[in-house]
């Protein structure tokens, strides 16, 4: 059958994946004929993850990947992939005069520093193939626009932003492509220890022109088309995901 | 952890509200620099002061600034 986005004898390595986009992207792949790695620290969740994986030939990791140990084993368990998503992150709001570099350091660690290391890792073990394809799950926030009390938040992924424009020129003679998504808000489990309030989640609804926060399947989806040889031209690039917020 | 100490704490967050505007009485939603920014800013402040934090319905149940004290105190 036709299908220009298969990932048919591919293997992906998906990062972040026991909940929201991680989770929905893991899965995904594997519906598509990706054999897929997931990771992840929450053992439980993982594994949830992984029983619902379509299909044959996957393999879980736990790892911290803030963790140098934890992420040097990862690094060494893998042969050879096709493709990296970077989907573990978290996210704080806080109101720039209490961002710390103690709190700013700890969002920085996941969400810079750690997929970071993990793609030179695996770019300077050779682990990744020719014609692959490294996605970073980015935000709107801090490439387009931000939002109160995400200063931090957005400092990383601003980060990741100039991050992927340099790896994807360094990786184009490798035939490696490099590109992020950048989402507005996803409906994911990130805001459930947060401090804002379902009206204050209606109102920011409300923000969007299509009227709806996005949904973990939509973002893996886009990440889909970006591991696939669909968009084999596309490197450096940040692929808009976000219902029209930017738009106004 | 002290009402008085807490009041002044969380007055603090305010730029254009006068600190004598503000106390255990005080209906905080009614105030009107009062935002789901400066929501965000008397967390962070209670978890810097305090070590506690608050969460979307504490601060949305609370009324007046002793409500939030209360939780606060019930919390640490």
């Amino acid at each position: 059958m036709y299908n220009p986005f298969s990932l048919s004898r591919k293997t992906i390595l998906v990062t972040g994946a026991s909940s929201g986009i991680g989770k929905a992207t893991a899965i995904e792949c594997s519906k598509l004929g990706a054999s897929v790695i997931i990771t992840g620290r929450n053992r439980e969740r993982l594994n949830e993850t992984f029983s619902e994986l379509e299909n044959e030939g996957h393999n879980q990791v736990i790892a911290d990947l803030c963790e140098t140990s934890s992420l040097q084993n990862l690094v060494t368990g893998i042969e050879h992939i096709d493709g990296i998503v970077h989907c573990a992150g978290i996210t704080k709001n806080i109101p720039f005069q209490f961002a710390t570099t103690d709190k700013l350091s700890e969002i920085i660690n996941l969400n810079f520093f750690a997929p970071t290391e993990l793609t030179r890792l695996l770019v300077k073990n050779k682990k990744i193939n020719k014609g692959g394809s490294i996605v970073f799950i980015s935000s709107v926030s801090g490439v387009l626009c931000s939002a109160p009390a995400s200063s931090m938040y957005s400092a990383s992924k601003g980060a990741v932003n100039g991050l992927i424009k340099g790896i994807a020129l360094d990786l184009a003679p490798r035939g490696i492509r490099v590109n992020s998504v950048i989402p507005g808000v996803v409906e994911t489990n990130i805001f459930e220890a947060g401090v804002i309030s379902e009206e204050q989640l209606e109102e920011n609804k409300r923000m969007y022109p299509l009227k709806r926060f996005g949904k973990p399947i939509e973002i893996a989806h886009s990440v889909i088309y970006l591991l696939s040889d669909a968009s084999a031209w596309i490197t450096g690039s940040n692929l808009l995901i976000d219902g029209g917020l930017t738009l106004q | 952890m002290e009402l008085q100490e807490f009041i002044s704490n969380f007055a603090d967050q305010f730029e254009d509200t006068d600190a004598s505007e503000i106390t255990k009485n005080t209906i905080f939603k009614d105030l009107d620099e009062w935002s789901s920014l400066l929501a965000l800013s008397v967390s962070a402040m209670a978890e810097e002061e305090y070590g506690v934090s608050f969460k979307g319905d504490d601060i949305r149940n609370a009324s007046t600034v002793e409500d939030l004290y209360m939780i606060l105190k019930n919390k640490s």
